[in-house]
Parts: C-alpha cells; sequence; structure tokens
C-alpha cells in the first residue's frame, strides 16, 4: 500500500460506493439526504434583481430546520437561490463563489452573472443531474440586470420572472397575475414577499419564514428573515424538571482552568549564567 | 428497513444558558437483537466541543478515528484547539466529500464556542449524512429516535435553562422518546459542558 498521505485528492470518494451498492442490491435502501422542499423566486424590476426565498429544510414529512438559509452568496453583485438536495446547493453554490473570486482576480474585472451561470450549469451538467441542484441565479453586472433559473440537468433559462422548487407553481401563479415590467424596488419587493408566502402557506414543503434580496448596481442588500409570518407564541405555561427527577447510575466531572493567575517571584536570587 | 435502522440509537443536543448538553442512548444492536448496554456514540472532540455519531456502528467507529486523525492534524498544522464552527465545517466537508458513496452518520455537534473577547457561547449543530449543515439555536436531534425526540424537544425546552435545569430537560426529552423507540434505549449518557467543566452522567432508564 502507498504511504498514506495527510492531503486527500480533490474531488468526491467513490470508496465507500461498492459497500454501499451491495447494500442496496441487498434491498436496503438508502436513506434520504435533507432536502429543501422550497420556494424560491427571481424578479427583474427597474433597477435591478430581487431573489426571494423561504426558510424550511424537510427530511421526508419531517421539518429538519425552521430558519434555515437559501439564498447564497456568489460574489458581491452575484447571488444564487438554491432548491433541491441541500447538501449539493451548499456545496455547489460554495465551490462556483470560490472559483469566481479566482476568476475575478485573475481577469482585474467585475465577475458577471453568465460566468456563473456557465460555471455552474456545465458542474451540474458534467454529473448528469446527479447533483441535485436547481438554482434561481440573481445579479447586477456590467451589461445590467441578470437573472437565470438552472436545473440539476444543467439547462438554463432567462426570464424576467422565474420560480423553483416545490412551491414554484403557488410563486409562479402570483407572478403570473401580478408581474409588470419596470416595477419600482418596493412594488417588486412586495411581489417577491408574496409569492413567497404564497409557497409557504399552499405547498407544504416550504415555510416559515421570507428572506430576501435587493441587488441593484449601487449594491446588494440582503433582507434575512424579511417578513416573519409564523412567528412561535411563547408558551404559556413552563414545563421545567425539579432538579433531581431523573435517576443518575454515575456521575463524572471533569474541571477545566479558567482563570489562570501569573506570579511573577520578587528579587528572587538571579540565575548563574556564568 | 434502512441501514441507517441497522444498529439503532439516538443522540441529542440542547442550548442552555451558557452552556450546551449532548445525550445519546447506549444501545448497540443488530436490527431488533440487542448486543451491548454500553456503546458509547458521543465522544469529546476538545475539551469543551463533543460530537455525537448516531447511525451505522461501523461508521461511528471509522469517522470517529477519521476526526480524531484530522482534528489532530489541525491542532498540529494551527497551534490551536480546534473551534466548535471550525470542527463543524470539518465534519460537513469530510462527509460532502463521499457525496455518492456515504457513511450512514448523521453526526451532531455540541460546545462552547471561545470569542474574540475571550468569552464562551453555546454552539449546536447538526448534519445529515452527506454533510447539510443545521446550525439550530434551541436543540437538534438525530438517530432512530429524531422523530419522537423533535416532538419532545419542542415541548419540554425552553430559552435560557440553568446547566442543572438543562440537565433534567435534556435527560427527560431523551429517555420518554427513546422509550418510545424499539432500537434506541438500554441506558443514556449525558454531557453538560460549561465553560469551566464538564459533568458527565449516565441515566437509569428502562432495559426493554
Amino acid at each position: 500500500m502507498a504511504a498514506t498521505s495527510a492531503y486527500n485528492s480533490p474531488g468526491f470518494d467513490f470508496s465507500n460506493t461498492y459497500r454501499n451498492q451491495f447494500l442496496a442490491d441487498r434491498g436496503v435502501p438508502l436513506p434520504k439526504a435533507t432536502s429543501t422542499g422550497t420556494t424560491i423566486v427571481g424578479c427583474l424590476f427597474k433597477d435591478g434583481i430581487v431573489l426571494g426565498a423561504d426558510t424550511r429544510a424537510t427530511e421526508g414529512p419531517i421539518v429538519a430546520d425552521k430558519n434555515c438559509e437559501k439564498i447564497h452568496f456568489i460574489s458581491d453583485n452575484i447571488r444564487c437561490c438554491g432548491a433541491g438536495t441541500a447538501a449539493d446547493t451548499e456545496f455547489t453554490t460554495a465551490l462556483i463563489s470560490s472559483n469566481i473570486e479566482m476568476h475575478a482576480l485573475t481577469t482585474g474585472r467585475k465577475p458577471r452573472v453568465v460566468t456563473a451561470m456557465t460555471m455552474l450549469k456545465q458542474m451540474l451538467f458534467r454529473y448528469q443531474g446527479n447533483i441535485g441542484a436547481a438554482l434561481v441565479l440573481g445579479g447586477v453586472d456590467i451589461t445590467g440586470p441578470q437573472l437565470f433559473t438552472i436545473h440539476p440537468h444543467g439547462s438554463t433559462d432567462k426570464l424576467p420572472y422565474v420560480t423553483m422548487g416545490s412551491g414554484s407553481l403557488a410563486a409562479m401563479a402570483i407572478f403570473e397575475s401580478q408581474w409588470k415590467p419596470d416595477m419600482e424596488r418596493e412594488e417588486a419587493l412586495h411581489l417577491v414577499t408574496l409569492a413567497i408566502s404564497a409557497g409557504i402557506f399552499n405547498d407544504l414543503g416550504s415555510g416559515s419564514n421570507v428572506d430576501a434580496c435587493v441587488i441593484t448596481a449601487s449594491g446588494t442588500e440582503m433582507l434575512r428573515n424579511f417578513v416573519k409570518p409564523n412567528e412561535r407564541v411563547e408558551k404559556e405555561r413552563r414545563y421545567v424538571f425539579r432538579r433531581g427527577t431523573t435517576a443518575i447510575k454515575e456521575e463524572k466531572v471533569r474541571r477545566w482552568v479558567v482563570d489562570e493567575e501569573e506570579v511573577t517571584p520578587v528579587g528572587g536570587e538571579e540565575m548563574d549564567t556564568s | 428497513m434502512s441501514i441507517m435502522q441497522h444498529n439503532g440509537g439516538s443522540v441529542i443536543a440542547m442550548v442552555g444558558k451558557d452552556c450546551v448538553a449532548i445525550a445519546s442512548d447506549l444501545r448497540l444492536g443488530v436490527q431488533s437483537l440487542s448486543i451491548s448496554s454500553n456503546f458509547e456514540k458521543i465522544f469529546p472532540v476538545t475539551e469543551r466541543l463533543y460530537v455525537g455519531f448516531p447511525g451505522l456502528a461501523t461508521d461511528v467507529t471509522t469517522l470517529r478515528e477519521v476526526f480524531r486523525y484530522r482534528v489532530n492534524m489541525y491542532t498540529i498544522k494551527e497551534e490551536r484547539a480546534i473551534e466548535p464552527t471550525i470542527f463543524t465545517q470539518l465534519v460537513s466537508s469530510t462527509l460532502y466529500e463521499r457525496r455518492f458513496g456515504p457513511y450512514f452518520i448523521e453526526p451532531v455537534i455540541a460546545g462552547l464556542q471561545k470569542t474574540p473577547s475571550g468569552s464562551y457561547e453555546p454552539f449546536i449543530a447538526a448534519t445529515d449524512l452527506i454533510g447539510c449543515i443545521n446550525f439550530a439555536k434551541d436543540f437538534v436531534v438525530a438517530g432512530t429516535a429524531s422523530e419522537k425526540l423533535f416532538g419532545v424537544a419542542e415541548g419540554l425546552w425552553e430559552p435560557g435553562l440553568e446547566p442543572e435545569d438543562l440537565f433534567e430537560t435534556i435527560s427527560q426529552t431523551l429517555m420518554n422518546a427513546v422509550d418510545r423507540d424499539a432500537f434506541s434505549g438500554w441506558g443514556a449518557i449525558v454531557h453538560v459542558i460549561t465553560k469551566d467543566k464538564v459533568i458527565t452522567r449516565k441515566l437509569k432508564g428502562r432495559m426493554d
């Protein structure tokens, strides 16, 4: 066997696939990963882009995270909403964000949205849909406001308003009936809020709060938890147990030193340095 | 039956006032046959950081060694102890590296994060089996009893619990949830982490 290296080679590690395929062949189903059921939208307005997302993450029928972040950072002027397998959207956008930064540094130019879109679609196409990321990419660059959707197999759309995820139909219904060209910022932000709210309340895979992000030529404004229509009310009673309720079999306490006092001896014998 | 249910076991972590707690059951089984009632799934990473690995037992042992190695490499290279947020990223990328052939583990992380001012603030997180991080402000659960744990914890947890109250809350949450799960139970262990000490207690639970 070759000497083990402290550094792993880049890319995916497939060494467990034999074992896992063996189990799958024996009829043991592979477990589900966290997916973001999700409603994500993007909308063009007069001087920029508004992106929107809900904040629910699901594991089958269970709500795994009630307030997760689905609007990912690509660069200062580009953001990306992710739907589908949560880990895939997270890592794909992080990788492209990193590559976009490198690209910006080598070219000495502000990154363009089409560049990010092309990087994302080429990566997703290479993985033939096995990376389950459905994305809404938006931003403002030298060519003006840009808005795209990217499907897990690598196909892309360029449209003035887009929706994705399980709540895409509910959100699209709002856009189809209310979107109009050259809206003001406030109007567009309100429309995105309505579209996400439609997903939150009508799609079971979406829920909790509305996240929004407004990108214009002058800057990016991330509005985390822009609307919180599902705040939990305070409990009417406390359910704290009396101390000593739980029966203990054994206890071990490990104490750490927190405060250290440094003592410098005054006027001690000097060290013999001769 | 899913491979995640093969050996059984559950882990939960909760945030309290200037403290965190992480607890697990102690069962190791093969489907419905119980093998051991002393199989620990929670391991210390640093003095104030613990990680729990519910899932397939072979991967519990493997990942424990993988992370021991990677944390040691980090500590030597950086000449400082790993912080909870960084360890969470390490867990996440280690699991995502095996996106197409995953370990059957859903890690739970609990610890105290050192702030720039030198104080400690509670930190908990969990990831799925391919490394999607779930940062929570209240509690995180994983394992075969996760559905029950979600329900009980949602009812019992409240903000600002003192270490001793947090111990009771997490213990009662775990014990009552695993009693309704056939694949978890057979005793439990709880670690309460505060800035100056870690209290580890084994609980008396049902042995059926």
